[in-house]
């Protein structure tokens, strides 16, 4: 029983100095002067807005990506105790007392200096030697381009983490899976490449590129476990459900999870909430939630509402009239009816309000008990502080010719008759019954007369219409489009039956009666289509730069300037790093194709384990480049070098493993052998001085004179900053 | 291969029968049939699509008896007395053909007449393929050389066993003639060309791993297939443009899309047998055009930057077509001196010279200063400035001539003109992009402070107005036969990228297609007018659906099983053979021809599915009818045979029926709209987005 006494209680512990040693490199080389320039760099400026946001729990919508990589540059706030209130408006900014800079920039150091022990493993779970793993280290450990992106808060060197980590983690696994699947280490590294490929999404989509990379090697991985005949079905089913538990379900749950998350922390009103719907935003604490808790649920003949448009492009506004009218003749000579205009305005305002009305009847209050209005019936839409009746006929619009005019109908006794019944149709109905529910309901408003459809034509009028959008009657409507859909935002029932009383009422805030919840996944349903949907309307950057400038180097980011000392931060990369990754790339592709071609044809020109390391190694590598690269000759959004980063990882990995593969089978006798290493000698102390020659630029110090500033502008078409004196 | 002449007899009659009903025309006829026109009046036009389809249709118009002169302004209109039949007919008979390639295809794919059959009956009866072919649109002339490059396909992979032999080399060099027909008519056609590509080098890899032939054997494939299948096509396409370039000699509306040394081409454009004084003169009014392929004229207009956008100056675009806005006057930079009164004496400029540039309509300066440009934020504005031609600093300009020396006269047309800008040393050039709505969709034009020397940054003078000069007949360098072709391309590329929606409205969805959520409206609108509408028989294009994922689950199973090393029965092997491969390939041209379209960001239309349709249908025979075989073969003999016919005859007749139900979509409705009872479609309105 105590038979463990009789045996010396033992600790082993295995260190590998190689890693330890890459580790603590790569942390110096990352952390060193870190909160050094204490000034707003670059993208800073975009991701610290969010930073503070996620402090003072204020909600917004980025549409640049999901929110698991701010919410960890957050989390660096929050350790540092971080409060929220800094000015982020423009780089090169000095940063105030309160912004724990070191920590707000720690989390992408210490990321992207274990990115240098990650390359180091994955060289040698892919079978390179030490050596070659070890070169791989270095060259990340020497590459400018990412030791910039790394010291600063930005999120590609999270990322870049992620995505090394989920490949080792793949490879750990896949290696393990020959000798012992099922183990606990087996479903440790399988978990863990599922949960690292959800965090690489979660920080930026970029990530989907290798996540999809890893699931289509887990694919061929599990076909060839199919074909394996000497597993049982049952056997066979296992794993494959096994792969599906860890790299779909989890990535998808833990994708779940960051939203929850975001949304949980971000309970107050803020700056985007006009982008989401009216009621998303009744869900928020403070904003809209404020006026319209409380407010009748279902809008009935006499009720006061506003209504928006649901498509909120290009932005969100309501339906809105004033006393001016359309202008007798436009511009190009076209005549209108020079009835009261109506417009969409992008602001609250006392002429949003609107008055459902009974055609039948002749009140504007609503009766007791209220007669709630559904799905079909005919109403009329009356302009609350004008009384004047929402209408169309057949005049063109003022900017769509092709569409009818709206108007608010004035009787000028020139044989115009009013045409204002409107069918009031609920599109997200369940039943052809239902009642026009506040904020719920999606409603399209059909003209009885013309069927034209009330609809955001997106255009802004003139001056004469204050560059309010435009409002049209649809004639030939097709199909579903938000731009014809309104729902109502304010509501209350109206009381006053005098027009004074009742300008009185409309001024009056909504009373409060009933509040309503969003469920989780309704939220996130939404909010990601908002992200996905969302479009900047900035077209390009001064540092933007096509995808084919990128394997070359031919333009780099000025991060940051000193205005005073000339200092300066760029994202520069090694260029002899850059260089040897392209011609590794272009090696390896010939010699793959040649053995290729030479093994269809029977003829082995290198072992086969030798050759199934070149190809895993290949697929990965050159795989990994190709994914993260050349999707963006598709993509139109802006787009700069940092885009490129992790793809240059992919390549940069490849490099030792060709070296490897040169010396080792391409040198055949031991004389070019020693040549051949004192060659590489040579390349990697010249990859050192290149570093060493751009360290300026990638730490920002030593400050240089113009002349050695212009001496590193080896390329012409690098913008490095000068000042002329 | 009994039944295929009727089958084709049958669909002859389908289109035919109608054609002259329609006697007035309807939606894209408007663009094709006015192209058809151009040709047969020899007037030079400008196209996003290759010229091919466009040439065909006149060529059979010119057959035909149509002398060109219908005017092709609206959709709607009626042709009266025009001859239109010919254009009509050939399209319709291209149309017809796809019926029997389909049946031949699929015959030589399953080796199944049911199969084949299945597939055939499916094009015939399907409402949207009839449409689209009986009117004079590209689409069928597409679809036949799509079809007619799968079918050579197929053949030629037949005769695999017999390498070499005059039926193998036949069908080979058909498929490179069908796909230069196919890329000829739009660029859609690519999408076959590609799908021919991987199964070549499927091909290819199959010979390379049979050990048996000898390097010299695999070289001749090699080079057979290099030689049918891409220089063969190539050499075809360039044909088919050097035929274009020779029949339209006219000038015509296409021509600003073109430089100045294309347009010297064109009989009747201002540039043909020039005469214009040969030297720039002070005074002299001149249009300027930006040397980048597709590069527009210098334009200005009487409408400012919108606020946020630099500063609100007037705006300096690059123009596409010939306009009065073009016109520049080049004065002297420091003097406002009207130089053609008749008391000054002439004074040339000369390279090196500082001038100024004044807008002819608005008299502005071409001005820049250091604000961004609206959309190329490295580059600097450029804006129209001052009143009356006075400025300030910033409106003087640098001119200098590519490769010539001070003090040297400006040729017109020839010399390559640079413009510096004195102040901030940037140059003028037009950087391509498309301005937003605010500036007409115009081009952006811009001064790099990058001193570069690429086309964007250079111009040339193209007309010269100087009264006191005398004019001087100039042989202009005539572009070369590969500059035409290249420069041809490069503005059908950039006019087809500029095809974008526009804002808020509401387009095709490719995920609309297969589920055919909503058809194309070819003509009428109202309840009186006669109306056709484009949309696929529901019952075929659900059929299709189904079939895509029943394929998908069967292929899976089979491939699955043969991973496992299930032993299967010859002939499941053979089923699963047919599954396998030839349904693969046809997926495969499925996925090819339906895929891309989500990645474009040009405007989609309904009738871009057709040709994956095709292909669909093609699956949908394969499909089903293995499906068949694989349970009769399940079942015993008598019973199985039973199951199998009466399987086949109920998937005809089910066809066959949703066709009568719809056949009104395709050979027009009059009447009351579905919605109303009393339409012949009453109760036919399955889907609300459906509109007829």
């Amino acid at each position: 029983m105590l038979g463990f006494l009789k045996q010396p209680v033992v600790v082993s512990a295995e260190i590998n100095v190689n890693l330890v040693a890459l580790t603590v490199m790569g942390l110096v080389n990352r952390l060193w002067a870190l909160s050094y320039p204490q000034a707003v760099v670059f993208d800073e400026v975009y991701y610290g807005q969010f930073v503070s946001l996620y402090m003072k729990r204020i909600f917004f919508v980025d549409d640049s990506g999901p929110p698991f990589g701010h919410m960890l540059l957050a989390f660096g706030g929050y350790l540092g105790g971080f409060d929220g209130n800094f000015l982020w408006n423009r780089i090169g900014a000095e940063y105030s007392m309160n912004v724990p800079v070191w920590s707000l920039r720690l989390l992408p150091a210490v990321t992207g200096a274990l990115c240098v022990p990650l390359a180091y493993q994955i060289l040698v779970e892919l079978h390179f030697s030490h050596c070659a793993a070890f070169g791989a280290a270095l060259l990340i450990l020497f590459e400018n381009s990412l030791i910039t992106q790394s010291r600063l808060m930005l999120l590609e060197s999270v990322l870049i983490f992620f995505i090394l980590l989920a490949i080792l983690s793949y490879l750990k696994f896949y290696n393990l899976q020959k000798c012992s699947p099922f183990t606990a280490g087996w479903w440790f590294w399988l978990l863990l490449t599922g949960v690292a490929c959800s965090c690489a999404v979660g920080v930026k989509y970029m990530g989907l590129f290798t996540y999809m990379l890893l699931l289509a090697i887990a694919g061929v991985h599990s076909w060839h476990l199919i074909g394996d005949q000497t597993l049982s079905n049952v056997s066979v089913l296992c794993h494959l459900l096994a792969r599906g538990l860890a790299l779909v379900v989890i990535p998808v749950a833990m994708y779940l999870s960051f939203f929850y998350v975001h949304l949980t922390l971000l309970y107050r009103s803020g700056p985007h909430d006009q982008i989401m719907s009216s009621a998303f935003q009744a869900s928020l604490e403070g904003g809209l939630a404020r006026i319209t808790q409380g407010q009748p649920l279902e809008v009935a003949y006499g009720s006061q509402i506003t209504l928006r448009n649901v498509l909120g492009k290009p932005m969100p506004c309501w339906l809105h009239s004033h006393k001016n009218t359309y202008p007798i003749r436009y511009e190009n000579g076209r005549g209108s009816s020079h009835q009261q205009q109506v417009t969409c305005y992008p602001f609250k305002d006392v002429n949003n309000w609107w008055i459902v009305k009974d055609p039948g009847m002749q009140q504007l209050v609503v009766s007791n008990p209220p007669r709630p209005v559904r799905h079909g019936h005919i109403v009329q839409l009356v302009h609350g502080i004008t009384t004047r009746y929402l209408n169309t006929h057949d005049v063109a619009a003022p900017l769509s010719p092709h569409s009818q005019e709206i108007s608010c109908y004035i009787d000028y006794n020139i044989s115009m008759p009013t045409q204002n019944l409107w069918r009031v149709e609920i599109v997200n109905r369940e039943s052809d019954t239902d009642v026009w529910k506040t904020i719920l309901s999606e409603v399209r408003f059909v003209h009885v007369n013309t069927s034209a459809v009330l609809k955001l034509s997106g255009a802004s009028l003139p001056e004469w219409g204050y560059r309010q959008l435009e409002i049209i009657g649809e004639k030939l409507s097709k199909g579903y489009h938000q731009s014809k859909l309104w729902n109502v935002e304010e509501h209350r029932y109206g009381k006053s039956q005098e027009q004074k009383e009742r300008e009185v009422e409309l001024h009056s805030p909504t009373q409060a009666d009933m509040s309503k919840n969003l469920s989780f996944m309704a939220r996130f349903t939404e909010l990601q289509w908002k992200i996905l949907t969302l479009k900047n309307e900035d077209t390009e950057h001064k540092y933007s730069s096509s995808p084919l400038d990128w394997i070359t180097m031919d333009t780099n980011i000025a991060y940051w300037f000193h205005s005073i000392s000339g200092a300066q931060i760029h994202l520069i990369g090694n260029v002899l790093t850059w260089a040897s990754a392209n011609v590794a790339t272009l090696v390896y592709v010939c010699l793959f194709v040649w053995y290729l071609l030479r093994r269809r044809r029977n003829i082995c020109d290198i072992p086969e384990d030798t050759w199934r390391r070149w190809v895993s190694a290949g697929g990965l590598c050159v795989g990994g480049w190709a994914v993260n690269y050349l999707p963006f000759f598709m993509m139109e959004k802006t787009l700069f070098l940092y885009h490129y980063l992790p793809a240059l990882t992919f390549q940069i990995l490849l490099i030792p493993a060709v070296l490897q593969h040169l010396t080792d089978h391409l040198c055949r006798s031991q004389l070019p052998k020693n040549a051949f290493s004192a060659l590489i000698v040579a390349w990697f102390s010249s990859i050192y001085l290149v570093y060493r020659t751009f360290s300026p630029l990638t730490y920002g110090e030593p400050t240089l004179s113009a002349a050695e500033l212009r001496a590193l502008r080896w390329k012409d078409s690098w913008d490095i900053l000068i000042r002329k004196h | 291969v009994y039944s295929w002449r009727d089958i084709l007899i049958n669909k002859e009659a389908d289109p035919f029968s109608i054609i002259h009903l329609f006697s007035f025309f309807s939606w894209d006829e408007t663009h094709f049939g006015k192209m058809g026109s151009y040709y047969i009046n020899r007037t030079f036009f400008f196209d996003v699509h290759p010229p091919l389809g466009k040439m065909l249709i006149g060529l059979a118009g010119y057959l035909s008896g149509y002398d060109g002169t219908f005017p092709f302004q609206k959709p709607g209109d009626r042709y009266e007395h025009h001859n239109y039949i010919g254009m009509r007919g050939f399209c319709a008979f291209l149309g017809s053909c796809l019926v029997p390639f389909a049946y031949l295809t699929v015959l030589e794919l399953s080796k199944s007449l049911s199969a084949a059959l299945l597939a055939a009956s499916i094009l015939i009866f399907d409402t949207g393929c009839i449409t689209l072919s009986q009117y004079i649109l590209l689409d069928p002339i597409l679809m036949f050389f799509l079809m007619g490059a799968v079918l050579s396909m197929v053949k030629y992979n037949s005769y695999a066993d017999r390498p070499f032999s005059a039926p193998w080399w036949f069908w080979l060099s058909l498929t490179g003639v069908n796909l230069a027909g196919a890329i000829g008519v739009k660029f859609v056609g690519l999408f076959v060309v590609l799908l021919v590509g991987l199964n070549t080098v499927y091909d290819l890899w199959e010979l390379l791993g049979d050990l048996s032939l000898s390097l010299v054997t695999l070289g001749k494939h090699l080079l057979a297939r290099v030689f049918c299948l891409i220089l063969l096509p190539l050499a075809l396409y360039t044909a088919q443009f050097a035929v274009h370039f020779a029949v339209l000699n006219k000038s015509g509306p296409g021509d600003g899309f073109f430089s100045s040394a294309f347009q010297s081409r064109l009989i009747g454009n201002n540039l043909h047998n020039v005469s214009v004084p040969e030297h720039l003169a002070y005074g002299s009014v001149i249009t300027m055009k930006n040397l980048r392929m597709a590069g527009g004229y210098l334009h200005s207009h009487w409408h400012l930057y919108p606020e946020g956008v630099g500063a609100r100056q007037q705006q300096v675009t690059a123009y596409l077509h010939k306009d009065l806005n073009n016109l520049w006057v080049i004065k002297k930079h420091d003097s406002n001196t009207d130089h053609l009164d008749p008391s000054h004496y002439v004074e040339f400029v000369r390279h090196g010279d500082v001038i100024r540039l004044e807008h002819k309509e608005t008299s502005r300066n071409l001005h820049s200063h250091q604000h961004e440009a609206p959309m190329t934020r490295k580059h600097f504005q450029v804006t129209g400035y001052g009143i009356n031609g006075t400025g300030d600093a910033n409106d003087f300009w640098r001119i200098e001539v590519v490769g010539m020396k001070a003090g040297k006269r400006i040729k017109v047309l020839r010399s390559q003109i640079r413009l510096t800008h004195l102040a901030t040393g940037c140059i003028l050039g037009s950087s391509g992009k498309t301005l937003p709505k605010w500036g007409w969709e115009q081009v952006e034009v811009t001064c790099t402070p990058y001193v570069k020397e690429t086309p964007n940054a250079l111009w040339n003078v193209e007309d010269h107005i100087n009264p006191k000069l005398p004019n001087i007949s100039l042989d202009v360098l005539k572009p070369s036969f590969p500059e035409i072709l290249l420069e041809s391309h490069m503005v059908m590329i950039r006019g087809n990228s500029g095809l974008k929606p526009k804002e808020n409205e509401v387009t095709s969805k490719p995920w609309h297609w297969p589920i055919n959520y909503q058809g194309l409206r070819f003509s009428g609108v109202n309840e009186t007018d006669f109306r056709v509408y484009l949309l696929g028989n529901p019952v075929v294009w659900w059929l299709n659906l189904v079939t895509i994922g029943l394929y998908l689950l069967m292929a899976t199973c089979a491939i699955v099983a043969m991973k496992r090393g299930v032993q299967l029965t010859a002939e499941l092997k053979e089923l699963s053979e047919v599954l396998l491969h030839s349904g693969g390939k046809i997926m495969l041209g499925w996925l090819l021809h339906y895929l891309p379209f989500f990645m474009m960001g040009r405007v989609l239309y309904f009738h871009h599915y057709f040709p994956a349709m095709l292909f669909s249908s093609m699956l949908t025979g394969i499909t089903w009818d293995t499906l068949l075989k694989f349970c009769a073969g399940c079942l015993s003999c008598s019973l199985g045979r039973r199951v199998y016919t009466y399987g086949t005859l109920a998937l005809m007749l089910l066809i066959v029926y949703s066709f009568y139900l719809f056949h009104p979509l395709s050979y027009g409705m009059v009447g009351p709209m579905a919605s109303d009872p009393n339409s012949p479609m009453a109760g036919l309105r399955w889907l609300e987005s459906w509109e007829f």
